[in-house]
């Protein structure tokens, strides 16, 4: 392994760590400039120029809080809960190509962390480990309302899975790959995945939403029945570490699904600009479109979190398993029947 | 070499206190950090398919389950049932018998000799499914439909309660 490449490699994953952590603070912020915004309010506005410090002020708040942990709570497991949210939540965006490999200085540097050829496998592994946060600090709390919030986790996390699984099954039946890189590269121009799967792609938008814990999906820390879930007992930077991993979830899904299903870094016109800008611009053009996607999908999520009321949640499970999964099967049949069909023909 | 020793070393280590901690709980973070050693040993070996799915199924689904069950019981050291000494024997009895056969087959394995594979990258994916779409077709078919008939039917009973009940 040479220097270069290994600097190189550091270099990317330094810059992404930030990008992640920059995004998911401010994500804090655009929730709540969103709910003002759909609530007909004006939204945090006292820290800088339109409340753009608010994110500082609240992550320094998180510090310098007392931090409680109950007489009855596993130690260990405690402080591992969050922990193992956090750091499952960076985990995901290491395979997402987050653009065409870049000349820089006469280096060609691919800007994806790693592109093992089981990416989508990776992703899925990744987000099925991601309940373990939520399950172990449940636990751990030794409180009843933040166990049912964990179970409750555990078993949304499982049921989505499958669904979300299924509706994966489809999209590789389109591609023929498992990894992220070719699937970015061939969906080139405005030839994205969407087009060919339009419901695999709502499915696996709702199972992200449930896979994040969003709201309509919120139920392991439904605050109606639960006080808080998983999270009660939690303060200070414990309790901000779980709502950072909820951020930086929402980030590498939008991510996953830009990159799946809308074409990650292209954009239609991507070789004339491509052309006249060189490549060292041209591709940064690209990273930016997907950043822009990323961001709309995001705003989704958050317009999504103040407009629909949160389930029940034996609705919750029938849409899982008598809805989405079923969708999810015809689904794979017509992809898998079509497919045969144009190309024997 | 070095980090299969380490590795190796990590499996054992978490293994043994699989059975050692008195916590059930404590049992199954550890039975899922020797399955994540496994997966490590498995990308070690260049089967990178078999490690990723190891990973979803046994770190992922398997695991989250046990966990998930524990959690409702909620076991500790007051509600623990004690076990009878009819129970320990038949336990020590079915333990050596396992060893015993393990034992048996690993001396047949000596006896064959150990058979390298010349094609080291044959745990990657697309080999993988060339392998089982046409030397191992049927089985691989069956195989599939059963576990979809199964989570079908699993749908399927659950609907059926519904409209008893309603």
């Amino acid at each position: 392994m040479e220097l270069a490449f290994l600097i190189e490699k550091v270099a990317v994953v330094v810059i992404l760590f930030v990008l992640t952590l920059t995004i998911a603070a401010y994500s804090t912020l655009a929730e709540r400039k969103v709910a003002a915004f759909l609530q007909d309010r004006v939204g945090p506005d006292r820290a800088g120029p339109f409340g753009v410090f608010q994110p500082l002020a609240d992550g320094g708040k998180m510090f310098f809080k007392e931090e409680t942990t109950p007489n009855g709570a596993n130690k260990w497991l405690f402080i591992a809960g969050p922990s193992l949210a956090l750091l499952t939540s960076f985990l995901g965006s290491a395979v997402i190509p987050w653009g065409q490999p870049i000349n820089f200085f006469g280096r060609i540097v691919p800007l994806q962390v790693t592109d093992i050829n089981v990416g989508i496998l990776y992703i899925f592994g990744v987000v099925s480990l991601g309940v373990y946060g939520i399950m172990i600090g449940g636990w751990a709390s030794n409180n009843k309302y933040s166990l049912m919030g964990a179970v409750r986790g555990a078993s949304q996390n499982i049921s989505y899975e499958i669904a979300m699984g299924l509706s994966i099954i489809a999209l590789l039946l389109v591609t023929n790959s498992l990894s992220f890189k070719v699937i970015a590269e061939q969906q080139h121009g405005i030839n994205w995945n969407f087009w060919y799967q339009p419901l695999g792609f709502l499915i696996f938008l709702v199972c992200a939403f449930a896979e994040t814990n969003r709201v309509p999906f919120d139920l392991p820390e439904c605050e109606t029945e639960l006080i808080g879930g998983y999270n009660t007992e939690y303060s200070g930077f414990k309790m901000g570490a779980y709502m950072f991993a909820e951020y930086i979830n929402m980030f590498v899904s939008s991510a996953v699904m830009a990159t799946l299903y809308f074409g990650g870094y292209n954009y239609p016109g991507m070789d004339f600009v491509n052309q006249h800008l060189g490549t060292t611009w041209g591709p940064l053009v690209g990273v930016a479109v997907l950043l822009g996607k990323i961001l709309a999908f995001i705003f989704f999520f958050m317009w999504v979190r103040w407009t629909v009321p949160r389930f029940r949640y034996d609705q919750l499970m029938n849409l899982g398993w008598k809805i989405l999964i079923p969708l999810a099967i015809a689904n794979i049949v017509i992809t898998a029947c079509v497919i045969t069909f144009f190309d024997k023909f | 070499m070095i980090l299969f020793y380490l590795v190796s070393l990590l499996t054992i280590t978490f293994s043994l206190l699989v059975i050692f901690t008195k916590n059930p709980i404590y049992s199954v973070l550890y039975l899922i950090a020797t399955f994540f050693t496994f997966t490590i040993h498995y990308v070690l070996l260049n089967a990178q398919f078999l490690a990723v799915v190891n990973f979803i199924v046994y770190m992922g689904a398997i695991m989250v389950l046990f966990l998930f069950v524990l959690m409702l019981m909620n076991l500790n050291k007051e509600t623990e049932p004690m076990k009878s000494t009819l129970i320990k024997i038949i336990a020590v009895i079915a333990g050596g018998s396992l060893l015993v056969t393990l034992i048996g087959s690993f001396k047949q394995l000596d006896a064959l000799g150990i058979s390298t594979i010349n094609k080291p990258e044959i745990g990657l994916v697309e080999n993988l499914g060339k392998v089982l779409f046409s030397d191992f077709l049927l089985p691989f078919e069956v195989s599939s439909i059963l576990l979809l008939s199964a989570m079908v039917g699993a749908v399927l009973l659950a609907k059926k309660d519904k409209t008893d009940n309603g």
